[in-house]
């Protein structure tokens, strides 16, 4: 018989080591907690650093999976026993599943941008996050602030939720950066009048192509990127928020109105993650992702024998990342389950 | 006017909202290369009249994009047009084009 793969978590990691997993014989079930398939991919337009559309990938990622994976959607796990080398899953309707290894693709979720009171966002109207951005543009409605009026000025706040003792959060998300100049140029692109304000602290450009999107948002769109972190927003009797940052690069306070602020929010590890983590007893590193065996050579083999992980369920990463991930642990699985002799570096 | 012990300070927060830019949308137009300065300084390093006087045109780019005219005019006089800067900017930015352009700007706009 076959040997079997559970994956836990239909995102982007999830779909793609199914798609291989199964292509190279093995039987897969996998569990996604939503109704649909995709994760975070699913919320967003367009992607940096190209500007494609983020439903492409998605495309591409379905036609990987074909009909023998077992789906299992709208799926949560409640147990997970191990043994004789082999996992047993209960979903919440008590059946019970039998696997020869486990995948751990759970994900993350998004930094809850109320802990940051001092950007005001939930208390000030025009106060959002990277995430609902997306979703306007998604929506394909204008654009337009609480009161309905089209901004004349948005400002982008990096690394909320991110790089900050005081929210337990040290480590960079990675994507944020980018992510925040993508905007502002597709800002530019649907408001033309509209000028668009990046505060940051260093700009992580570190990507094929970033650099490239960077240089663009200067010099075809106009960006402006002014170094520094907020310390505060507040609303204006017209709903408008007056901001204040130290302007780092000329050594003076700035202070200015955006109609719109925008909060580049960071990653955390997802509920999922760590409900899964408890339920198995994996390691967590400090930043409270999963802790993979080595952070050079064994990036997706954790704690415990036969259970692998992949994509941002061990730390923030953007999708191409994710997707390579995702086929390194589909090769890792299966020189484990085919015992390849390869396998006897792991110990 | 009366000397009551106490003098009062100028604020030195920088009013963006109240600042006239049109300085920076002027140079924008004739040097659109300004537009990709990443404030890394190696223009104000490289520069001759910076190491002898308090010229620092890294400082002085970020004031015309931030409408802080005030001190521009002259500080920009103290420099030589000798043209090191644009050799060592590592954007390509004609940093000499934009002083050149600024010194127009600034004998038309008196
Ligand atoms: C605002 C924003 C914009 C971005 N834009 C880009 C971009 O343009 N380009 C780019 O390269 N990257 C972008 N990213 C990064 C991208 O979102 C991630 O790289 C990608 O989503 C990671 O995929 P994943 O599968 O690891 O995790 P996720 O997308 O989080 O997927 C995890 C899946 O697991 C499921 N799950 C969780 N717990 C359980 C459980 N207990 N049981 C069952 N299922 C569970 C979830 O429902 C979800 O479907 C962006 C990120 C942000 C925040
Ligand atoms: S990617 Fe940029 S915005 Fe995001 S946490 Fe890192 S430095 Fe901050
Ligand atoms: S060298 Fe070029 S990029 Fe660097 S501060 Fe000077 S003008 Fe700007
Ligand atoms: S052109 Fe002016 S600013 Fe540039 S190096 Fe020469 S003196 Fe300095």
């Amino acid at each position: 018989m076959n040997k079997s793969v559970i994956v836990i978590g239909g995102g982007i990691a999830g779909m793609e080591a199914s798609a291989y997993l199964s292509a190279m014989g093995f039987n897969v079930t996998l569990f996604e907690k939503d109704e649909k398939l995709g994760g975070h991919l699913l919320n967003w337009e367009r992607l940096f650093p190209t500007k494609r559309l983020g439903s492409e990938v998605l495309t591409f990622l379905k036609k990987g999976m074909d009909e023998k994976i077992n789906v299992h959607t709208k799926t949560n796990i409640t147990k997970i026993n191990a043994e004789n080398g082999k996992y047993f899953v209960t979903n919440h309707n008590d059946e019970i599943f039998e696997a020869d290894a486990l995948l751990i693709t759970t994900g993350y979720d998004l930094f809850d941008a109320r802990r940051k009171e001092e950007y005001g966002y939930g208390i000030y109207d025009n106060v959002i996050t990277s995430a609902e951005l997306e979703t306007m543009f998604l929506s394909g409605k204008p654009i337009v602030n609480k009161q309905g009026k089209v901004p004349k000025r948005i400002g982008f706040v990096h690394c909320v939720g991110s790089r900050d003792r005081k929210v337990g959060n040290v480590y960079c998300s990675k994507v944020c950066c980018v992510t925040a100049v993508k905007q502002a140029t597709e800002i530019r692109e649907h408001l033309p009048d509209c000028e668009t304000y990046c505060f940051y602290m260093d700009l992580r450009m570190y990507g094929a192509k970033f650099e490239e999107l960077y240089n663009e948002a200067q010099e075809k769109y106009g960006v402006t990127f002014i170094r520094g972190r907020l310390s505060e927003a507040n609303e204006t009797i017209d709903g408008s928020l007056l901001v204040k940052v130290e302007d780092t690069l000329v050594g003076r306070p700035l202070k200015m109105t955006v109609d719109l602020l925008v909060l580049m929010v960071g990653f955390e590890p997802s509920k999922g993650t760590k409900d899964i983590a408890k339920i198995l007893n994996l390691n967590t590193n400090s930043n409270g992702f999963i802790e993979v065996a080595d952070e050079h050579t064994l990036t997706n083999v954790t704690n415990l024998k036969g259970v692998f992980v992949a994509g941002t369920t061990t730390s923030p990463r953007t999708i191409t990342n994710t997707i390579n991930d995702a086929r390194a642990a589909a090769a890792e699985i299966a020189c484990y389950l085919n015992l390849y002799t390869i396998q006897s570096r792991n110990n | 006017m009366a000397d009551f012990g106490y003098i009062i300070q100028e604020d030195r927060q920088i009013n963006y909202d109240a600042n006239d830019r049109t300085l920076f949308y002027f140079l924008k137009r004739v040097e659109p290369s300004i537009s990709l300065c990443i404030g890394c300084g190696t223009c104000s390093a490289t520069c001759t009249a910076g190491q002898f006087t308090q010229f620092d045109l890294h400082k002085i780019m970020l004031y015309v994009r931030r409408g802080e005219k005030v001190h521009i005019a002259n500080e920009i006089k103290k420099c030589m047009l000798c043209g090191k800067c644009s050799l060592a900017c590592p954007k390509g930015i004609n940093t000499r084009n934009i002083i050149f352009q600024t010194r127009k700007f600034l004998h038309s706009n008196k």
